[in-house]
């Protein structure tokens, strides 16, 4: 991005956003801490799935062992519960919950 | 114990005949957990099939209302990967290409989850110990069996993820 002039944007009345309503808050995809699954194969379920390097795959991978759950995706509802049956699929504990 | 090895495009593993017989069993209870024997109350299908919404049962149950057939369908069908590839009785070699590595990988992880409720493996297990322990009490009990073939599922695993990201 940039090189581009500046648009002519017309000053827009933005409402209080200091409480974001409930149903405007994204959902995350949370993948849970459990004793059976490999490490090894949590990393590679969370690269082949979200496309996520070795480095940001293997560190969620700890805060899921350490922390006992991490998040691991965010958006629309919709998309949320897709990637939580995705990573069912593979054999993960995923639950999704607004963020 | 034998080990996935990558030779070309190919994962090749020698299986010796009571590893056959172990593998067969385990796809087996998997796809009969799956099929006749689902039921949501069971723990081990409570693991396989996760509450997407712990604090939202009917949004849970509208989830799988959606995702529930494919998923046990894929299931099911990663455990027939398992039994399609194996030899016939005796021992032998398994050659997979890389859609059937995958699918063993993923069905080799659900007969852990499966063994591992059971077993009641928890974080920290030391399944070196618990098997010590097994041993002790009767080395002929079937946890002792059970203990053996997880930790075999599990090596066996891990050789084919290994060799899959190599």
């Amino acid at each position: 991005m940039g090189g581009m002039a500046a648009p002519q944007v017309a000053p827009v009345e933005t409402p209080d956003t200091e409480e974001v309503p409930a149903s405007d808050r994204p959902w995350v995809t949370i993948v849970w801490d459990d004793p059976v699954n490999l490490m090894s194969y949590v990393t590679w379920v969370l690269q082949k799935l979200f496309g996520y390097s070795r480095e940001k795959a293997e560190k969620l991978m700890l805060d899921v062992h350490h922390k006992g759950r991490a998040v691991v995706s965010s958006g629309a509802r919709e998309r949320m519960e897709h990637d939580a049956a995705q990573l069912h699929a593979y054999g993960l504990w995923a639950t999704v919950e607004r963020s | 114990m034998s080990m996935f090895r990558r030779r070309g495009d190919r994962y090749v593993a020698t299986l010796a005949v009571d590893e056959v017989r172990v593998l067969r069993k385990v796809a087996s209870e998997v796809v009969g957990l799956l099929t006749d024997g689902f039921d949501h109350s069971d723990p081990v299908v409570g693991r396989l099939f996760p509450e997407v919404y712990p604090d939202d049962s009917a949004g849970t149950a509208e989830f799988r209302r959606y995702t529930e057939g494919d998923l046990k369908t894929g299931k099911i069908d990663q455990a027939g990967a398992i039994l399609a590839a194996l030899p016939d009785s005796a021992g032998g070699e398994v050659r997979l290409d890389a859609e059937a590595a995958e699918a063993w990988l993923r069905a080799l992880n659900d007969a852990r989850l499966a063994m591992g409720v059971r077993l009641e493996v928890k974080d920290g297990t030391d399944l070196g110990a618990e098997l010590d322990e097994a041993v002790a009490a009767d080395p002929s009990s079937s946890r002792v069996f059970q203990l053996s073939v997880y930790a075999y599922l599990g090596y066996l695993q891990e050789s084919l993820l290994n060799a899959m990201i190599d």
